[in-house]
């Protein structure tokens, strides 16, 4: 009848404490800073110096190997952040949270940069930098709902409260990605017949694969970095509030 | 059933003797009518041209507006706290407020679209079409309206933060209901919408509960 | 004092006409916690491995200086708040009633109204809003808006609201507040009058609730030795 509150805590549960991720990424950071740095060096030196030109649009075609890591890193992080929600709501990790606030301000930044690259590399065949089409369009949504997450983390007051409350969104916003993908695609179809993008995106011959692909695992190599140090960040920060907030129960009357 | 009931006719009786937000919400529903001939001008081809999005783009803000509404009042007086006590899950509570939020707010919005039909120069079928499709798609909207309302309940500045976050969610709604107007794809339009309407408004209270919980620890 | 109380207890409860058998309902519960410990804000310890027994018919009165947690207590029995560790039984989510600083009650619904509305959504088990007005003692009120109520008489209303619906458990946070003498005495006619049906009451407090029957009332302090 009786309820057994003390687990045997196994491998992954060992893992997920705050103090035990600092630990172990502690020694992560450098070497995976420096391999970032590595992989941005070749992808870059391939991206710009040992890849063709594009028979169309030249020189800016290069734009794609910014432009497709960042729109792939954009839904990605969705998905890390529909992972860490999972997380938080079925089996209440401690580090989910911690992962999910890390990730959406990354999620925000490939976005934009996916938006921005996306703008430019369209210019020299649309005439302009914006085009209701249907991939610019869903990207353009994700970003609004990635902001919105940031804004509903920073109106919460308790942190820990705002981490379910947060996570309930995300797996909102995940199951309706998709739905809002369609419908966009059915409202370009009916009001524009061509589109820049095809379903697989252009056509791209093996060559230009491999910068493309270095360059994915640079800015995907980035994001690891980056998601890493932020948690790091993350856990520090409310450390600090923890230290202050008993500094002031102990310091004074009540 | 009989709780349901009394929970859908309490909303109603407060918001009858709140004195008249229902109508404040139609008022600023024929505002947007006004505001945008306009803004963009009274070209009156244009206008017909654009009045099914104009009219659903005045119901999406009217519906922001009074989303805030739907549980800061019962949280505020603990009301929230013993409805979760009740004889109903508080999945079945949202439910019943959703109901009568639609009934307060939705409902008055379709009987006020002649006005803006008149004023942005809708045919009779346009307009009957645009109404069909508004009675198709506000429970959906108001649905997430809810979903937006249970996730900033409690929250100081939680008005301006829950219209940011339901509005993409809402986007499948707007493309849908104005798509149901298009002569070739109207009628995919509409199945779309009503599958989409039936399923949001079946399960966003199950989400908005999962936030109220979240909210009371 | 004991015998002054029981003899005031029944006569008031004569008077009052309150049912001396069990209330259709009520099914009597024994409510147990097993090392309940609660943090607020993610790490201020309320209390730790907090464990108590309730068995029915008894109050367990929770006492302590301001700011120490009953009231985070209570809402934890009441489920709304989640205990970091511990077990809590015999505390069905419809099974108990609360009465705490919040009223419940809507200014703009009649007094009626309001207790109509709280029959039907907690089950109409218990007395009619009439009668259960009546023994609240804002029976000619019963038309009058909620709103033009002192706040004696809301908390009244508010006990009201455990007559017309029977349940086992009542969690109250400082009933007595608000209450001028005769509320008092109401007050503790109605959890006597509960106990001696089969129910349990929990009760924070920081007055002399003049319960009848002290062989079943105990007291938990909070706060110095949780």
């Amino acid at each position: 009848m009786s309820v057994d509150t003390v687990k045997q805590p196994n491998w992954f549960s060992r893992l997920a404490h705050p103090g035990q991720f600092l630990n172990w990424t502690r020694h992560v950071v450098w070497p995976l800073a420096g391999a970032t740095v590595v992989a941005f060096v070749v992808g870059l030196w391939f991206a710009f110096l040992n890849s063709p030109e594009d028979y169309q649009m030249g020189d800016m075609v290069r734009v794609m190997y910014v432009h497709v890591p960042n729109a792939w890193l954009s839904q990605a992080v969705y998905g890390v952040m529909f992972c860490a929600a999972l997380g938080t709501l079925v089996w209440r990790h401690p580090l989910a949270d911690v992962a999910n606030k890390a990730a959406a301000p990354l999620g925000a930044v490939f976005t934009t940069l996916a938006l921005y690259t996306g703008a430019l590399w369209g210019r020299p065949t649309w005439g302009t930098f914006w085009e209701w089409d249907g991939r610019m369009t869903s990207t353009l949504v994700l970003l609004l709902i990635y902001l919105g997450i940031i804004a509903l983390w920073r109106a919460f007051d308790d942190q820990l409260k705002a981490g379910r409350i947060v996570a309930i969104v995300t797996l909102v916003g995940a199951l309706n990605i998709p739905i809002i993908k369609f419908s966009v695609d059915w409202w370009n179809t009916l009001h524009q017949p061509a589109s820049v993008f095809t379903a697989e995106g252009p056509r791209m011959p093996a060559s230009i694969l491999t910068p493309l692909l270095a360059m994915m695992l640079a800015f995907t190599l980035l994001f690891a970095l980056l998601q890493i140090v932020r948690m790091r960040t993350e856990i520090l920060r409310r450390r600090a509030d923890s230290l202050s907030r008993q500094a002031a129960l102990q310091g004074g009357a009540k | 059933m009989k709780a349901f009931q009394a929970l859908i006719s309490r909303d109603l009786k407060l918001a009858f003797r709140a004195g008249g937000e229902a109508m404040t919400l139609v008022l600023f529903f024929i505002m947007v009518g006004v505001i945008v001939p306009i803004a963009i001008g009274p070209d009156r081809p244009q206008l017909t041209r654009l009045a099914p999005g104009i009219v659903w783009i005045a119901a999406f803000l009217s519906m922001l507006l009074g989303l805030d509404r739907l549980f800061r009042s019962d949280d505020e007086d603990g009301s929230l706290v013993l409805l979760r006590h009740s004889v109903l899950p508080l999945e079945a509570v949202v439910a019943a407020k959703v109901i009568a939020h639609w009934l307060v707010t939705a409902l008055p919005l379709l009987f006020a679209t002649p006005v803006l039909a008149l004023l942005l120069s809708m045919s009779w079928e346009q307009w009957g079409r645009t109404v069909l499709a508004l009675l198709i798609g506000t429970p959906a909207l108001v649905s997430f309206g809810a979903l937006g309302a249970a996730v900033t309940v409690g929250l100081r500045r939680g008005g301006l933060i829950a219209p940011v976050l339901i509005l993409p969610l809402c986007i499948p709604i707007m493309i849908f209901g104005v798509g149901m107007l298009d002569p070739m794809a109207g009628g995919g339009a509409t199945l779309f919408l009503i599958a989409l309407s039936l399923v949001v408004t079946a399960f966003s209270p199950l989400a908005a509960a999962l936030a109220l919980r979240a909210a009371g620890e | 004092m004991t015998l002054a109380s029981t003899v005031v207890g029944s006569l008031g409860m004569a008077a009052m006409n309150l049912p001396q058998r069990a209330p259709r309902a009520l099914v009597p519960t024994h409510v147990t916690a097993r090392g309940l410990t609660v943090t607020r804000g993610g790490e201020r310890l309320l209390f730790r491995d907090l464990s108590f027994e309730v068995p029915p018919g008894s109050v367990l009165l929770l006492r302590g200086p301001n700011g120490v947690g009953k009231s985070t207590l209570l809402m934890a029995l009441a489920g709304i708040v989640r205990p970091d560790t511990g077990t809590i039984e015999g505390i069905a989510r419809d099974g108990v009633h609360i009465v705490n600083y919040q009223s419940g009650l809507k200014p703009r619904l009649t007094v009626a109204e309001n207790l109509e509305f709280w029959r039907a959504v907690n089950g109409p088990s218990g007395l009619p809003v009439a009668a259960a007005l009546e023994q609240v003692g804002i029976g000619k009120l019963a038309e009058l808006e909620a709103g033009y109520l002192s706040s004696g008489q809301l908390r009244r209303l508010a006990l009201g609201r455990l007559l017309v619906s029977v349940r086992p458990v009542w969690l109250l946070d400082e009933p007595s507040a608000a209450l001028d003498a005769a509320g008092e005495t109401l007050l503790a006619l109605l959890i006597d009058a509960h106990r001696a049906a089969g129910g349990l009451a929990i009760i924070a407090t920081h007055h002399d609730l003049l319960l009848g029957d002290e062989a079943t009332i105990e007291t938990l302090l909070l706060g110095e030795a949780a």
